[in-house]
């Protein structure tokens, strides 16, 4: 995956931001994310490696929006450090930050669209801002996207004139109109029925086998954890940290946790459910 | 087993208050309502306690027990436990009892509070089974420690020291976003900031063209107000024409920015927070944070400079509306010609005037856009705070327009104009 960033000379050339061979694209050190006094959670390490689909899971209100949105740098970390390849994000300048993020394409919960533009606007915004294509480039580019997310025809929609699952493609065609890097994903599955989920886990498998993404997924669905996810972690509500880390099938199978075992087995397996019912 | 009372759950039954004295076919109707009450009395819930032996409190559960008939206080049961001998254990007889809901659940969970606080073992075993696993259903998660708010007193001194802090903090929060709002406006004076065009001209019309219905009706209205006023008082001295002078200087120096300002700050301030507070609880400002683009300079740029260069249009179209409103009650009720009103005004004003009223409308354009902007940028998430992110926006404009207005005045007056 390349990026058009300006060269020394004016024009506009393609560099890879996050090499293979290089340090891992994201590393999470001794983190810890408070409001004010109150510790959410704290000591979070973890390294997500080229071409990982990694899974930020965790019971509700464990923290896991929390924890993208302190690695998108929306929120301050109280400690710790976020590092994207050899770049300390936490410490960099705001301008830097701002350069930095123009290699990530985030979906969030709902989309996210600006309701104010078309969706192929939507999409074709971060073309404009940040590339030299001219307009009818840029239309050209962003049917693309809406067509690789299966929204071709859509472009002159609304998102108020669009279903709930349309806005999450189209969300992410606007994620991948810059072809980033590392993609996040916010609940991607959250509101949508299980086929439509699927159909979104299928299309981030394709993005990571296709483009060679990094992708960073918060869910709590059993379902795309265990079809998409290679790596992940978990966080802890009650101990406020993180209690296990891994590809979550090696969880399921190895890890003796009874918290990350609960979570991975629905309240526990059936036979344990039977005895707690009958017994 | 003795008895030691019973409860129940409808306090005064409606046939108790019927009058004692009324006519025959009162009577009947009384009688009626008697016989309705003793079967609805068989039907709602009773409560009695006894004692099985000396040290075990047995509470007597029976009839039908519903929320609709009340609830019976838990305290009777603290009552029962405070009497000597006191009872060691605590069980039930619901051989009586017949169909329940949720008020049965209720006093029962305030029952087992009881038990808990008193350390009193309590046999469950004769409740129905629905009852009992509702009630393992309720305490099954223990209460969080420190999540329950407590109920705190905050004395007026308090208070005031709280909001005090707050007016500071948010004037901080105020001339800090100010800061940030002008040097984006530098980066935009060099050719560096980034916002579409289409959406500055949207914004454009909608707080220029869009608003010259309401500024048509209030500045002329309070062109009518200001000479009606002035033509009662002035008639008495035979000075009806100094009306002219009157709303010309008022409009141009003051009040043609000054309501310009209002309008557009419960108008178009409220409208800023609004869309900029929805915005943030759908993400949208986080997204293009995210994705590099700065929302001061994509949502909040455009949205400063339309106000600022439309409000002066506005505060201009205000004046002559005012002095339209004056010269039609001088017309029709001081029998002022129009020729005559508008030479009077053209001798009160001064060019002067007219530009310092526009100064101070630009002035109060890039306040009212600034505190909506602020207010939206600020928005909790959740749909109430969209409405009270508009709502501050309203009240931060319009006291900051009263303030710089108030400076305006000390400041023109020590400069003469």
């Amino acid at each position: 995956m390349h990026f058009r960033t300006n060269s020394s000379d004016g024009k506009r050339v393609s560099v890879a931001k996050f090499p293979k061979d290089g340090p891992p694209p994201i590393t999470v050190k001794d983190l810890t994310m408070a409001y004010g006094t109150f510790v959410l959670m704290r000591e979070i390490n973890f390294t997500v490696n080229h071409g990982d689909i990694f899974i930020i899971m965790g019971g509700s209100g464990s923290g896991k929006s929390t924890l993208l949105r302190h690695m998108l740098g929306l929120i301050e970390p109280a400690k710790g450090e976020v590092w994207y390849g050899d770049f300390n994000f936490t410490k960099a300048e705001p301008l830097q930050r701002e350069e930095m993020l123009r290699h990530f394409g985030v979906l969030y919960q709902g989309g996210a669209l600006w309701s104010s533009m078309t969706l192929a606007e939507n999409v074709g915004l971060p073309l404009g801002e940040f590339t030299d294509l001219s307009q009818a480039e840029i239309r050209e580019v962003a049917a693309l996207k809406l067509a690789l997310v299966g929204l071709k025809g859509f472009e002159g929609y609304y998102p108020s004139q669009i279903s709930g699952g349309m806005q999450k493609r189209a969300g992410l065609a606007r994620a991948i109109a810059l072809d980033p890097e590392i993609l996040f994903f916010d609940e991607p599955s959250a509101g949508l029925d299980p086929i439509s989920s699927r159909l979104l886990d299928d299309l981030i498998l394709e993005l990571r086998d296709n483009l060679g993404a990094t992708i960073v997924v918060v869910t709590h669905e059993l379902a795309s954890i265990f079809s998409i996810g290679n790596n992940s972690v978990f966080l802890d509500a009650e101990s406020r940290t993180m209690i296990a880390h891994g590809d979550p099938k090696d969880l399921l199978a190895h890890c003796t946790d009874h918290r990350v075992q609960t979570f991975l087995t629905r309240g526990g397996s059936e036979a344990e459910k039977s005895a707690r019912t009958h017994g | 087993m003795r008895g030691r009372g019973t409860v129940g759950l409808r306090k005064t039954p409606l046939s108790d208050r019927a009058p004692k004295n009324c006519a025959t076919v009162h009577r009947v109707l009384y009688c009626a309502a008697r016989m309705q009450a003793v079967k609805q009395s068989l039907r709602s819930g009773e409560l009695s306690f006894a004692r099985s032996d000396n040290s075990t409190l047995v509470i007597r559960l029976s009839g039908d027990w519903h929320l609709r008939h009340g609830l019976p206080e838990p305290e009777l049961v603290t009552k029962q436990l405070d009497i000597a001998p006191k009872p060691t254990k605590l069980t039930f007889d619901a051989a009586g009892l017949h169909d329940w809901d949720s008020g049965l659940l209720t006093f029962l969970i305030g029952v087992s509070e009881i038990c808990r606080t008193r350390k009193l073992p309590a046999d469950w075993s004769p409740l129905p089974e629905g009852v009992r696993g509702l009630i393992q259903l309720a305490e099954a998660v223990p209460e969080k420690t420190g999540a329950r708010h407590e109920a705190s007193h905050t004395s007026f001194i308090e208070t005031l020291g709280k909001e005090a802090i707050s007016f500071a903090q948010g004037l901080d929060d105020f001339l800090r976003f100010l800061g940030e709002v002008t040097i984006a406006f530098g980066r935009l004076a060099v050719g560096k900031a980034r916002f579409r065009r289409v959406d500055l001209m949207v914004v454009i019309q909608d707080c220029g063209a869009d608003a010259f219905g309401i500024v048509t009706l209030v500045t002329f209205l309070v062109g009518v107000i200001l000479a009606f006023e002035g033509a009662v008082q002035l008639q008495q001295f035979g000075a009806s024409i100094f009306v002219a002078d009157l709303v010309a200087i008022a409009m141009t120096r003051d009040m043609g920015a000054m309501m310009a300002a209002i309008i557009m700050a419960g108008r178009t301030g409220a409208a800023f927070a609004a869309q900029l507070g929805s915005m943030k609880v759908t993400q949208e400002i986080d997204a293009l944070t995210t994705m590099g683009v700065s929302p001061l300079e994509f949502l909040v740029l455009p949205r400063v400079l339309a106000l600022f260069l439309m409000i002066p249009l506005l505060c201009v179209y205000a004046d002559c509306l005012g002095v339209a409103g004056g010269a039609f009650v001088s017309a029709t009720m001081l029998h002022i010609s129009l020729r005559t009103y508008l030479t009077e005004t053209k001798n009160a004003i001064t060019l002067t005037m007219i530009f310092g009223g526009i100064f101070k409308a630009a002035v109060y354009g890039i306040i009212i856009s600034v505190a909506g902007c602020l207010r939206g940028f600020q928005c909790g998430n959740s749909s109430s705070a969209v409405g009270d992110a508009a709502t501050k926006a309203v009240v931060t404009g319009i006291v900051y327009v009263i303030v710089a207005c108030g400076i305006f005045a000390v400041v023109f007056n020590i400069l003469g104009i």
